[in-house]
């Protein structure tokens, strides 16, 4: 699994990088900056999370 | 020449020069343009013939011929699509009988002067297919292929985000098989005369000949030619533009040997693009000709993706510092840290474009970088500008 943002979508609220923060920080706008790597499964659940929490829907979870 | 003929724009003209359009089975075409090799010559130079595959395998799929040019010093599309339109149209025929589409699309900039040349040559025909003509905003980033997608589905040419590609999932939802015109004029004539004769000339990895843009000058050249043999001498030059506002600068000593392949130019750290040559004089400021393209790109975002409509203004804002002062060494940190941050992150490939043309500035003009830093900029700020941009846009995006 991958994570992913749709960086049309994404309007920088930044709940992504509160509820991911091994995977994903801000930049100095605010916007996610995403390890694009495989995810380690430890963080599957936690992913899971923020992409829910995402007020935009734009955080997503690929299978490869 | 393969393109650039003398025959006249029209059909009578066409087919005196060419012959008939005559169209084999549909996978003959598509085994035929794979052995011939060809890449795509709208900037990425993907094998055009992996593309067919994917796009006819799908359902009811479209084509779409991309002749917008948004690289301000590009020439060639413009070239073709007035001088010989019929060429393009042949190619845009074929590939919808390739793929087995049953319409067809061609994208040109709006207030193009080849317009009226290409409905009117559209007029002179009989396509089995149907050609829709599409008058796209003419700004930078929505001829890129996804832009051109949306606008035809939705009136609105800002890029998109991916997957699905085009090639997936496009027009109407349908497999989109697009490719720039002069892919399309290349397709014309393989159909014509076969793989081997496209292969017979040019570098055996990327065979055929290219149209590419020398300061304005549109030339048919063998691919594979070197830089030199193209600009005659390298003197009086400092560094060459290669690729357009896509690619890179190239020292004039690294042009010396380098070809106008991808191979040659991707190992260099550059791209070929669309095949745009820019030698700039001595006399000129690279820092200061960077800095009016960095601008012009991040003018043209599409205010969509944050990574960009904040990064690449501020990497403009700060190589516009380098080149005119006020100048502070967190300038360089900031541009640095923007430089590294920014690619990778848009929709489109818009923003790392712009980053690697400015990384590609900040070494082949090292030296003006450091001279600058010490309060000493080149007189070269006062020449006049050698790369071309396009008036602004003030219109939207449909
Ligand atoms: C910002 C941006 C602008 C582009 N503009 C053009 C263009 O003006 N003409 C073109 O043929 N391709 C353009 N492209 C590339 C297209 O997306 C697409 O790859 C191309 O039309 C495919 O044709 P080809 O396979 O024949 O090269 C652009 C890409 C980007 C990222």
């Amino acid at each position: 699994m991958r994570v992913r943002v749709n960086p049309i979508d994404c309007t920088a609220h930044g709940l992504c990088a509160e509820l991911l923060p091994e995977w994903i920080s801000l930049d100095e706008w605010g916007y996610p900056a995403i390890d694009d790597q495989p995810l380690p499964a430890q963080l599957v659940r936690n992913a899971r999370r923020a992409a829910a929490a995402c007020p935009t829907l734009a955080l997503r979870l690929e299978r490869e | 020449m393969r393109l650039l003929t003398d025959a006249g724009p029209s059909l009578a003209a066409h087919q005196a020069c060419h012959g008939q359009l005559r169209l084999a089975n549909r996978q003959a075409i598509i085994d035929e343009v794979d052995h011939s090799g060809l890449l795509g010559r709208g900037g990425a130079g993907f094998p055009t013939a992996r593309k067919m595959r994917t796009v006819a395998a799908g359902s009811k799929p479209v084509v779409l011929g991309n002749g917008c040019e948004g690289e301000p010093a590009s020439g060639k599309d413009h070239r073709l699509l007035s001088s010989h339109p019929h060429l393009v149209l042949d190619g845009l025929q074929a590939a919808a009988h390739a793929v087995g589409a049953t319409e067809a699309h061609l994208a040109l900039h709006r207030g193009s002067a080849a317009l009226p040349l290409v409905r009117k040559a559209l007029a002179e025909r009989r396509d089995v297919v149907q050609v829709t003509v599409h008058e796209v905003p003419p700004r930078y980033v929505s001829s890129e292929e996804s832009a051109l997608v949306n606008l035809v589905n939705t009136g609105e040419a800002r890029p998109t985000f991916t997957p699905p590609r085009p090639f997936e999932q496009g027009i109407r939802r349908r497999p989109t098989l697009i490719n720039n015109v002069e892919t399309l004029a290349h397709l014309g004539l393989i159909v014509r005369h076969g793989a081997d004769w496209f292969r017979s000339v040019g570098d055996p990895e990327e065979p055929g000949t290219q149209l590419i843009t020398v300061s304005g000058t549109v030339v048919e050249v063998p691919t594979g030619t070197t830089l030199k043999a193209l600009l005659g001498k390298l003197s009086g030059l400092q560094a060459v533009l290669v690729g357009g506002y896509f690619g890179t600068w190239v020292s004039a000593a690294q042009a010396h040997d380098l070809t106008l392949t991808h191979r040659d130019l991707r190992a260099a750290g550059g791209a070929l693009g669309a095949g745009i040559v820019v030698g700039l004089p001595e006399a000129s400021c690279g820092l200061l000709e960077t800095a009016r393209v960095a601008a012009y790109l991040a003018s043209e975002n599409a205010h969509q993706c944050g990574p960009c409509f904040n990064g690449l203004p501020a990497i403009a804002s700060a190589v516009k510092a380098l080149a005119l002062g006020p100048w502070d060494d967190a300038t360089m940190s900031d541009l640095d840290r923007w430089l590294n941050v920014v690619p990778g992150r848009g929709a489109c490939r818009h923003p790392d474009g712009a980053v690697r043309f400015v990384w590609s500035a900040l070494s082949v003009f090292a030296e003006d970088v450091a001279r600058h830093r010490a309060g000493q900029p080149c007189a070269g700020i006062q020449a006049p500008p050698v790369l071309p941009l396009p008036r602004p846009t003030s219109g939207g995006w449909r």
